[in-house]
């Protein structure tokens, strides 16, 4: 257990001083500061379209930190390493998805308040976009470390993960900006399940990933 | 109880095959190594000897044949597995905790392969000897039984050379079995030098 912390801790200061935390929390951040000079100061329209704005470039932030999760432990032989001293693919995996939540998940979710505030979200929705942005986000997490197992060291991998990612998102994407609705019970309900399946199968996936990649 | 002292390790292979990339890489290969074993692998350049030390380490599944590994294992191989940016102490640390390994067998590691000067540097600025130092004190703090080094020697020292002479020596003393890959005839005692022709059989 304590290696296992050890793992997940290596994955957070990794992201930390690798920059894989904030590309995308300053991609997010764009998008929301970018997104009111396309539409333009109608209040109205901002408080309809804005969260669903905001979910998307949650998934397409997503794709940010892709070619530093796997690659480089394959390149150097950590994952070599680990193999060697008896951890599974999966609970590797696992350490990853771990970190990602911590490292990829969380300073998403806290630029969500900044975001909102750019997009001028009312404060009714900020609440239900969190909410299910802190339910999708591990599933993301799960996505991320999944692909990135999968296009590890092909050429174009950034986009091939695009294409991969975007059909699993799908329902994500429909349920979350649906529950930005008046009525948010049932979407945020099929998101949570729809959330919790991908973040319980990505993990045997990106498990399998990296053992079909150790040659 | 740790498991060197349960057991002695054993490391046996019978009649191994690998077909790696549509290629047979080994064949026909029975190697046997008790403790206190240093076996020597060589052949020339493709002729499968990374191959058979990554299928000791279980990176590998053979094609036929069984390979057997009782004790803990380290590998040490042309890639570093230390991350770039940390410096040597914490890289090597972050392994040896995975290990288990004590503080004091991190720095005995540390200054057997006279890495002390360089422990406060970054990884990124080691220099090719220092690089291949570093992956074998990773080994030595691992407190494995059975170590494999893949082409150890390349870009060390005549000095450093001869550190490592001596950490296999006293590996191989205290019960651990050795094997190690290189293009160059042993400069030590060895029980066996296994020579891997260009087909992957013992010559």
């Amino acid at each position: 257990m304590r290696v296992f912390v050890a793992l997940v801790a290596r994955e957070v200061r990794l992201a930390w001083t690798g920059g894989g935390l904030w590309l995308p929390v300053v991609f997010y951040l764009a998008v929301a500061t970018l997104f009111p000079f396309v539409t333009g100061p109608d209040k109205a329209l901002l408080a309809r379209t804005g969260g669903g704005i905001l979910w998307i470039a949650a998934l397409l932030a997503t794709l940010l930190p892709i070619e530093r999760l796997i690659l480089p432990d394959r390149q150097s032989g950590v994952l070599d390493q680990l193999a060697l001293r008896g951890w599974s693919d999966e609970l590797v995996a696992t350490a990853k998805i771990m970190g990602q939540i911590v490292a990829f998940a969380l300073p998403l979710l806290l630029a969500t308040v900044v975001g909102s505030a750019l997009i001028g979200l009312p404060e009714a929705q900020l609440g239900t976009l969190l909410l299910g942005l802190a339910m999708a986000l591990p599933a993301l997490s799960g996505l991320s470390v999944m692909i990135a197992a999968l296009t590890a060291g092909l050429s174009g991998a950034s986009a091939l993960g695009g294409l991969l990612l975007v059909p699993i998102t799908i329902p994500l994407l429909i349920f979350g900006a649906g529950s930005l609705s008046e009525d948010p019970g049932n979407a945020l309900q099929l998101l949570a399940a729809t959330s919790l399946a991908i973040t319980a199968l990505s993990p045997f996936a990106a498990g399998a990933a990296l053992r079909a990649g150790r040659v | 109880m740790s498991p060197r002292q349960a057991s002695l390790p054993l490391l046996s292979l019978e009649n191994v095959a690998v077909i790696r990339g549509n290629r047979l890489v080994l064949r026909d290969l029975t190697v046997t190594a008790r403790a206190g074993d240093v076996i020597w692998i060589r052949g020339a350049n493709g002729c499968g000897k990374s191959t058979l030390l990554r299928l000791v380490a279980g990176l590998l599944t053979v094609t036929s044949g069984s390979v057997r590994a009782e004790g803990r294992i380290a590998l040490a191989d042309e890639n570093l597995a230390l991350d770039a940016n940390l410096t040597v102490e914490a890289a090597l640390k972050f392994w040896a905790d995975m290990d288990g390994a004590f503080t004091t067998e991190q720095s005995t590691a540390l200054a057997n392969m006279d890495l002390q000067a360089l422990a406060s540097i970054p990884v990124r600025f080691l220099s090719t000897g220092q690089r291949k130092r570093a992956s074998i004190a990773r080994v030595l703090a691992s407190k494995a039984d059975i170590w494999l080094l893949d082409e150890p020697y390349n870009g060390l020292d005549s000095a450093n050379c001869a550190r490592l002479d001596q950490a296999i020596t006293d590996h191989a003393a205290s019960s651990g079995i050795v094997l190690v890959a290189a293009h160059q005839p042993p400069s030590i005692n060895v029980a066996q030098s296994l020579v891997l022709d260009s087909k992957g059989s013992a010559a």
